[in-house]
């Protein structure tokens, strides 16, 4: 019999400004919606007490938590205690990467106004929690190509010409 | 307003936004959104049919408002409308308000999946990921029922799209873990686990995270992983720097698939083929060569890409710790992490280096690097890091390097943060216990403790110096005298009160030969204290004042004023009042003699394992234990009669005596002169793996049996020279038919810990004895038996226990177990030892009944009843009626029918109280299929169990066995 890891699970990813405003949440494990509530606030409080220089990773309850800053937004990811934290980070600068790539130089507006074009590509990049596509072409091409689709009014097969 | 609207702007859902910044005041919102939530709500039900973009428009935003931390109660209906849109975005929309707002309602869950259905048939592959993002984002059981057999036929089908294969992958690993039950692989297995082959980077890097979780839980079946993840892994690291394209990530070469790699190979043994194993141990040099090499971008990104992969193949070399060459290139490597400038690598290298630290092939390169994380302890700002450094401390911390280690941390506590504090109170104690080579400096470094962080020293720590002294005689003058001066200091914690107070109560009279520590002096050092003191050490006090009377006659008098004055006579709290009462009574009345006799010397404590080490693993939560131990722990909170405290308990115990050599029996080792540490660190090991095949004292056992056989144990000890089984052995039997891990037996003297495991008719048994005296057992030795006609029913091969058991320590022995066909009895451990001059003599049963062969079988409800049918022999079925024991509680209760080791079928009863379960037993002559069939009566708190076999005698024994569980 062989002793084996746990599977690994990220948690959840939040994006938060530093007012604390949290403007974009993904859940990857199922949680009432009082728990959320119950975690954002609290884990919004301890990261933004942080001073920077800090490590990018602190102990929170039993899971860690990988957070960075970029401009106003903290982009802040939760992951199991055996789990790669520098993955994570780059993980995090991904998909920074692909917002900014998306927007053209994304600002903390850009993700109120169009939070659902934000949920859209993380889906692209991340599903259930794991990588699904670290191309950031491949991700950027999923992406275009829905948007093309916009107002096309989609017959039965015409979308493969597309 | 906006500064981008790419895509399909909704200028309505931009104002409105813009709207909600502007609002100036939480009331301001509260209003704007209550006027846009009545705005919808009206829209939603006008007589107006809405057209599809203002349905859009709306349902975007009620997901707005509900990200903003609102509640919504209505427009999921119209969400799901969207879900059937002809428009792409229309579409998009509704999906993402069901990912985000899923609503157990079983009546839309219905027409989401309906939706999901038709845009999985579309064939329309940017349709097809959406349908599949919506799943693996809810991922509910529902949808798990509906579509687990569907997604891995798209997963593997040759037409379908790259991007889809890679949506469905982490679909269909979702629902594995939401709903392991529904996910079959069967015939996919061998075709999910070539896509590590594909040419597709995308998809190997999606479908990798699921071969990982289906590894973990069904090694065998995926197994033929290892050698195409080593061979992709190979490929990855020796490619140049631009050969993967946009897989390529600041210069490295795809890091995530890299890390999932060497994640996939940490769920198995090193690879048994030479080749194979010959080429992984290259990758994992080339990636600790490439560390040294210089960066190819001063970017952050690049170095944390390349260090990702690093730790990754650390974490995989520590895993299979059985290579030293390769454990101590890691630990160098990350020697030199610890003073990179980065504050990210101090922290990782600390953390990877504690892991280090519990290899003994690794434990001395690390603890090299002692004066590099003392003076990270001292030095790095961030407290997590902080953090970091005391646990590597604590995990290097060994005989050699105890004193200095334990000052350090000492030192660290009178500025340590709060927030770790009592963590580290803790494992000050512990290692000061572990390692007192001198008792002086053991009672000294507690009472250290108390005075820089009392608060935070929890009961545990100083009932256990008191526990210490009391049973070395050695140290009790020297603990006098430090309490008495530590004492002297204006304002000490209560702690050091409470230690101060028991020890002079005991031991005073040794240092009262010294004018400046006379009787009296004593007391009227304590007694300053008295007022300041909560109530119970008040009471402790007042115990010790009783204990002065006898020791010091010519305290008397004094004591017997303060007791009794009013403010202790007529002492409001009844505890209080009661001792002062008594003991006043008790001291003016009766002679010296039975004084002398009521308040002797307190006797020695009987060893048991440090409760302290009990506390820091409860501390530290489930990450400290290991997953074994864990199960252990949910299994036995599950139950009834266990309760979730004692079963968490017994899981520490047995997991602190299996990792480390327990603190008592060091102490103990020292006065009895044999070096018990000796012993223990090869034993430990072998704990630790107990359940992995690596374990080498197993399978040699194995070989060794059919020779030896149990010849040496019949002629020391004859069947008839053996004790009859105690009286509680079945009841201690019933405990352990549904779980497999646990304390067996425990007396004043002797505790036996249980951990089995079965496949098929074979299982393995790990005894645990732990001598919980101070002294050694002398002609230990344990047989096994099996009486009567079990003799050829079940097969127990063992090698004899170590003749001698040291006080505090603990031997292990490993019985191998084959079911050759079903059987009732249970075999009979009789164990027999030297204690003191007298001989014990204990017989228990062990703990092996006929369902740990069981096999569990899933079917159903049509194969059930059909079955059921066809075992419609009187002879053949078996059934109880009894009184429920315990509470009926329908979780505890699956709890126990899993643990029974069959499988528990869902819907197959039509009545939903009742349980139905179903598994085959297996023996070595043949296999006896079971059902069963549990009817809970709430009202009149009676069950009724039935059984059915093919065997009578299986029937009969499972029904008497499960009678007793619930």
């Amino acid at each position: 019999i062989i002793c084996c890891p746990p599977p690994l699970q990220m948690q959840f990813m939040l994006l938060f400004s530093r007012q604390g405003k949290l403007r974009l949440q993904k859940w990857y494990v199922p949680l009432s919606d009082k728990e959320k509530k119950k975690i954002t606030r609290e884990l919004v409080q301890t990261v933004l007490a942080r001073k920077p220089k800090m490590c990018s990773f602190l102990e929170w309850r039993d899971l860690k938590i990988v957070y960075k800053r970029y401009a106003s937004l903290y982009f802040c990811c939760a992951i199991e205690d055996q789990d790669n934290e520098l993955i994570t980070l780059e993980i995090i600068h991904r998909y920074v990467e692909l917002l900014d790539k998306y927007f053209g130089s994304v600002c903390e507006l850009d993700i109120i106004f169009n939070f659902e074009k934000a949920y859209f590509i993380l889906d692209e990049f991340l599903l259930g929690g794991e990588a699904q596509e670290t191309s950031k072409k491949n991700v950027l091409k999923a992406i275009e190509q829905a948007d093309l689709l916009q107002e096309v009014r989609l017959g039965g097969g015409d979308l493969h010409g597309i | 307003m906006p500064a981008v609207s790419k895509g399909d702007g909704m200028r309505g859902l931009a104002v409105f936004i813009s709207d909600i910044r502007n609002c100036k005041s939480k009331e301001a919102e509260i209003k704007r959104i209550n006027k846009e939530l009545a705005n919808i709500r009206s829209k939603f039900k006008g007589d107006k049919a809405l057209d599809g973009y203002s349905k859009k428009k709306y349902v975007c935003k009620l997901l707005f408002i509900f990200l903003l931390g609102h509640d919504i109660d209505f427009g999921h209906m119209e969400a799901v409308n969207l879900l059937s849109s002809n428009k792409y975005t229309e579409k998009q929309i509704g999906y993402l308000f069901i990912s985000v707002l899923v609503n157990s309602n079983s009546e839309l869950i219905r027409l989401i999946n309906n939706a999901i259905k038709n845009d999985l048939a579309s064939r329309n592959p940017t349709f097809m990921c959406l349908a599949l993002h919506c799943i693996a984002n809810v991922g509910s059981r529902e949808m798990a029922e509906a579509f687990a057999s569907e997604i891995p036929r798209i997963l593997v089908a040759g037409d379908t799209m790259d991007s889809v294969k890679q949506s469905a992958a982490l679909c269909l690993l979702r629902l594995y873990k939401t709903s392991p039950d529904l996910v079959l692989m069967g015939e996919w297995t061998s075709r999910v686990v070539h896509l590590l082959n594909d040419q597709h980077m995308g998809v190997v890097t999606a479908a990798i995270s699921l071969i990982t979780c289906l590894s973990q839980k069904n090694p065998e079946e995926f197994k033929t992983c290892v050698s195409l993840a080593v061979s992709r892994l190979s490929r990855i690291v020796s490619s140049a720097s631009t050969d993967l394209q946009d897989y390529t990530y600041y210069f490295v070469p795809a890091p995530w698939l890299s890390c999932k790699l060497l994640r996939l190979l940490q769920c198995y043994p090193p690879p048994e083929d030479g080749a194979v194993k010959g080429r992984l141990v290259e990758c994992l040099e080339t990636i600790l060569n490439k560390a040294q090499e210089p960066p190819k971008s001063k970017k952050v990104q690049h170095s944390n890409a390349k260090n990702a992969i690093l730790f990754e193949a650390i974490a995989l070399i520590i895993h299979y710790d059985s290579e030293p060459n390769l454990l101590v290139r890691a630990c160098n490597q990350l020697g030199q992490f610890l003073q990179h400038r980065e504050t990210n690598l101090r922290y990782l290298a600390l953390e990877s280096m504690c892991t280090l630290a519990s290899s003994e092939f690794s434990h001395e390169a690390v603890k090299t690097h002692i004066e590099t994380v003392i003076s990270a302890l001292k030095t790095e700002r961030d407290v997590s890091v902080r953090q970091r450094a005391a646990d590597l401390l604590y995990a290097m911390c060994d005989r050699s390097n105890a004193k200095q280690i334990v000052a350090e941390m000492l030192s660290y506590l009178e500025t340590a943060d709060y927030s770790i504090r009592e963590e580290m109170v803790l494992k000050v104690a512990i290692l000061a216990e572990k390692y007192a080579v001198d008792y002086s400096w053991y009672v000294d470094t507690i009472l250290n403790l108390i005075r820089i962080a009392g608060d935070y020293v929890s009961e545990e720590v100083w009932y256990r110096v008191i526990q210490i002294v009391i049973n070395r005689d050695d140290v009790q003058g020297y603990a006098a005298k430090t309490v008495f001066e530590a004492l002297q200091a204006p304002a000490c914690h209560e702690n050091m009160v409470k230690v101060g107070g028991y020890i002079l109560g005991e031991f005073g009279n040794l240092i009262a030969g010294d004018p400046r520590s006379s009787p009296l002096i004593q007391f009227n050092l304590l007694h300053s204290k008295f007022h300041l003191c909560s109530v119970p050490t008040r009471a402790l006090l007042l115990s010790t004042y009783i204990k002065f009377i006898n020791l010091f006659p010519e305290t008397k008098s004094t004591i017997q004023e303060v007791l009794r004055c009013d403010s202790q006579i007529r002492n409001s709290d009844v505890e209080l009042q009661q001792r002062a009462v008594e003991y006043l009574k008790l001291s003016s009345i009766a002679s010296t003699d039975v004084l002398a006799t009521v308040l002797e010397e307190m006797p020695p404590f009987p060893e048991r394992e440090s409760s302290i080490l009990a506390k820091l693993k409860k501390k530290k939560g489930p990450g400290a234990v290991s997953g074994s131990e864990l199960e252990e722990g949910k299994r036995d909170g599950g139950e009834l009669n266990g309760g979730a405290e004692r079963g968490i308990d017994a899981a520490a115990t047995i997991a602190s005596n299996a990792s480390t050599p327990s603190p008592s029996a060091d102490l103990l080792g020292l006065r009895s002169g044999a070096p018990a540490g000796t012993a223990a660190p090869s034993a430990s090991s072998l704990l630790v793996d107990v359940f992995s095949e690596a374990a080498p004292a197993a399978p040699s056992a194995v070989a060794e049996e059919n020779f030896l056989s149990s010849a040496p144990n019949s002629c020391s000890f004859g069947a008839e020279e053996c004790s009859p089984p105690l009286p509680e052995s079945d009841e201690l039997l019933n405990k352990f038919v549904c779980k497999n891990n646990g304390v067996l037996f425990e007396n004043q003297l002797l505790q036996i810990g249980v951990k089995s495991e079965y496949r098929q008719n074979l299982g393995r048994m790990y005894l645990f004895y732990g001598n919980k005296t101070s002294v050694q057992f002398l002609n230990f030795s344990t047989a096994v038996t099996c009486p009567g006609e079990l003799q050829s029913q079940l097969n127990v091969q063992t090698k004899p226990a170590e003749p001698v058991v040291e006080g505090g320590a603990q031997v292990q022995q490993v019985l191998n177990i084959e079911c050759l066909s079903d059987f009732s009895e249970a075999p009979l451990l009789n164990i027999k030892f030297r204690y003191g001059g007298a001989l014990q003599n204990i017989t228990l049963k062990l703990p092996i009944t006929i369902n740990k062969f069981f096999q569990p079988t899933e079917m159903s409800s049509q194969d059930f009843f059909q079955r059921w049918k066809q075992l419609s022999l009187p002879q053949q079925e078996a059934q109880k009626i009894f009184k429920a024991k315990n509470a009926m509680d329908a979780e505890v209760l699956k709890a126990k029918l899993l643990g029974l080791g069959t499988a528990l079928l869902e819907n197959v009863d039509p009545n939903p109280e009742n349980f139905v379960c179903a598994g085959v037993i297996q023996t070595k002559a043949k296999q006896v299929g079971c059902l069963l069939r549990l009817e809970p009566n709430a009202q009149a708190q009676m069950y009724r169990l039935t059984l059915r076999s093919s065997k009578d005698t299986v029937s009969k024994r499972l029904c008497e066995l499960l009678a007793e569980q619930f």
